[in-house]
């Protein structure tokens, strides 16, 4: 294959983030192929197949031994990397909350892909919600152009010595992942100079310093106060975040904050969304907009750290503002709804919230929904008041049987 | 109660030595401890491929005795030893 | 060109549908145009229909949500005339173009379409002939260049030399440009 570099090429998400990896050239790759996340794992193998790369591509049998690999090379103080979808992703599960506990800079593109059952193999965002305790990093991806600039960002943010904690970048399977797009592709040479040379602060393999990972840490010992050092790393990583955003954007002409606003400001009443559904409201706000209706768009670009008091100055004018979930958490509302209405609690003046969740196992998510969500913005606005908090955009009528 | 900085901790849990679990000594937990024959033992070794805390102590080839310092009394050794050479007996302390 | 250019492609699975709706956005994409596209998601299996999406706009492209009114329905294969409804969405004066030896009349008339602009052309032939197989997909982007105009034909051909210098014989690419240029010549319109 030809060699893309520093060039604008029509290419899918999955290719993106391949070719970021590419030019990352980590140490270690150790994944396992799952729909939609296989052609990264593909594509990666090929460029070390082809001697493109001087990474070792650890092929595993599974994502548990996939995130397993990785913690193994990172405490030997490789720079790692690895990719995954869904299923791949609860079957890391366990290993996840060890990365971020051993505070292991690993970074993973997560493919955003719903939950088994029933089956299906489509875009929702019950993957990464499910792991958002898991101290990660989180940050996900409007477009192709959007997951390859955060892979690279996501290198250095995890590495950064104020941080040293694992970042999981997410875009929308099929929907991005599938999808061929414009794609900006830095230089190779300026890729390497942005992400520099890891430097770990231990390895195992350094046997003039041995150290000793992963020991226990009992009833009379330190758990809390490991837990709390990696709360503070969190903490930390927000600055960081931001420093680095604004680095990447001196580079490519790219800026990166914890979010986006779209015609927000002047807005009175706006979505929040998170990845490719960003793209789709922004289009219906032109549309409306030109209709004279006051609506804006907020993309959530980080939800892990949770950017609180900057969500709440972006949000504090506005008189009613409706979270969009492409996750359920049965029981209660979707899992960014809870997050940002605790957000605004602390607001005096505050703007009404609803929840909608729609795009469960990729249900299509189109231009006439988002204006389903912004009509009941604009009765909520006029009324003064929330009648329904929790509703669903794009359902088919059927009945169902309980 | 000492003030307590995160920084002061390693992050990751992670200790700047290696071999600590020597200092960790396990022998304490036992409630019963493992009798050694050196008279009916064969010498074959397997008590010390199975012991899981290393505790066979073994010089030059050969069985020499337990090591008590780490021996948790689990009694692996016991059911393994082919001649029955090595028998539990009551109470953590060898001498007891 | 208008701003933004949506296309539906409808082909059987091995029909090389998919690699036509890419290949347009690529080739489109060196011309300084924005663009997108997407198979429809799902298992890929041969002779199923399938279908593909191409946008082509002149302003970066947002909207992530599949095709349902496209300005252009580019159908591979005639026998899908009989199984589905490849007309469905197309907005009004749209353009309906058809792998088929028949003439865009009879095509127009089946479908029972007024409005909408019809092209045939019979690309199974050519591909018979300039190939040596039947995948009808190059010559269907020669017809679509002809139809809409959304590209340059000389700059497509070139593109296509270029992108698949490493991936095909000379002779194969030189059967395909062919097959681009014969369609657009040979496309009737109705
Ligand atoms: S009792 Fe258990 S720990 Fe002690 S020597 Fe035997 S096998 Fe080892
Ligand atoms: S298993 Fe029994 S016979 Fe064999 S070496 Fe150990 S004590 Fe001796």
């Amino acid at each position: 294959m030809a060699k893309i570099t520093g060039k604008i090429v029509a290419i899918t998400g999955n290719a993106a983030v391949a070719q970021g990896m590419r030019q990352i050239n980590p140490d270690v790759v150790a994944a396992y192929p799952i729909t939609p996340q296989t052609d990264i794992a593909e594509e990666f193998a090929t460029f070390v197949a082809d001697g493109l790369v001087d990474t070792e591509y650890i092929a595993v049998e599974s994502e548990h031994s996939a995130m397993s690999a990785c913690l193994g090379a990172a405490a030997a103080g490789a720079r790692v990397m690895t990719a995954t979808s869904s299923q791949g992703l609860a079957l890391m599960w366990e290993i996840l909350y060890i990365a971020s506990g051993m505070r292991f800079p690993i970074v993973m593109t997560n493919v955003n892909r719903c939950l088994s059952a029933p089956i299906n193999i489509h875009c929702d965002h019950s993957d990464s919600m499910g792991a958002r305790d898991s101290g990660w990093i989180q940050i996900y991806s409007e477009s192709a152009q959007e997951a390859y600039d955060n892979i690279i960002q996501a290198v250095r943010i995890g590495e950064d010595e104020k941080v040293r904690l694992p970042v999981m970048v997410n875009m929308d399977g099929f929907i991005v992942s599938h999808s061929i797009e414009r794609v900006e592709l830095l230089e190779d040479e300026s890729v390497k100079n942005f992400v520099g040379e890891y430097k770990p602060s231990f390895s195992l393999l350094d046997v003039e310093h041995p150290v000793t990972f992963g020991p226990f840490d009992g009833l009379g010992g330190f758990y809390f106060e490991h837990k709390l050092a990696q709360i503070e790393a969190m903490e930390r990583s927000r600055e960081v975040i931001l420093r680095i955003g604004r680095e990447f954007g001196a580079l490519s002409g790219r800026e990166y904050g914890f979010f986006e606003k779209y015609r927000l400001d002047d807005a009175e009443v706006a979505v929040i969304v998170l990845n490719s559904a960003a793209g789709t409201s922004k289009h219906t706000v032109d549309m409306m907009r030109r209709e004279g209706h006051p609506v804006g768009v907020l993309k959530l670009r980080i939800f892990r750290p949770f950017p609180t008091r900057e969500l709440c100055e972006a949000l504090r004018h506005l008189r009613a503002v409706a979270v969009l979930d492409r996750a359920t958490s049965p029981g209660t509302t979707g899992p960014l709804f809870g997050e940002v209405k605790a957000a605004l609690y602390d607001l005096g003046k505050r703007p009404l919230v609803v929840n909608f969740i729609y795009g469960l196992g990729g249900r299509e998510f189109k231009p006439e929904h988002i204006r389903c969500a912004f009509e009941a913005l604009l009765e909520i606005s006029k009324k003064g008041k929330v009648e329904k908090p929790l509703d669903y955009l794009g359902l088919k009528e059927v009945e169902v049987i309980s | 109660m000492k003030e307590w900085r995160a920084e002061k901790l390693m992050p990751g849990a992670l200790i700047p030595l290696g071999g600590t679990a020597r200092w960790y000594k396990t022998g304490s937990w036992r409630s019963e401890h493992p009798v050694w024959n050196e008279e009916t033992c064969k010498q074959c070794l397997i008590c010390w491929i199975y012991c899981p805390d290393g505790a066979i102590k073994v010089k030059e080839g050969k069985v020499i005795g337990i090591d008590y310092d780490y021996c948790k009394g689990c009694g692996i050794c016991e059911v393994e030893c082919p001649p029955e050479a090595i028998k539990m007996a009551e109470g953590g302390e060898p001498d007891g | 060109m208008e701003r933004l250019v949506e296309i539906r492609w409808h082909g059987r699975g091995g029909q090389g549908a998919v690699t036509a709706a890419k290949f347009l956005a690529e080739a489109a994409l060196a011309e300084g145009k924005y663009v997108q596209a997407f198979p429809e998601y799902g298992p890929e299996r041969m002779g199923a229909p399938i279908q593909a999406f191409t946008r082509l706009s002149s302003d970066p492209i947002r909207t992530y949500c599949s095709i349902e009114n496209p300005k252009v329905v580019v159908v591979l294969d005639p026998t899908l005339l009989n199984v589905i409804d490849v007309a469905q969405g197309l907005v009004e004066d749209g353009v309906l173009i058809v792998n088929t030896p028949e003439p865009p009349s009879k095509v127009k008339e089946r479908l029972g379409l007024e409005k909408a602009k019809v092209y045939t052309v019979d690309a199974l032939t050519i591909a018979h002939e300039e190939l040596g197989r039947p995948i009808p997909n190059s010559p269907m982007i020669g017809a679509l260049i002809k139809a809409t105009e959304v590209l340059d034909l000389r700059s497509a051909t070139e593109h296509f030399q270029e992108v698949f210098a490493d991936k095909f014989s000379p002779k194969v690419i030189e059967g395909n440009v062919k097959a681009i240029r014969r369609a657009f010549e040979e496309v009737k319109s109705g």
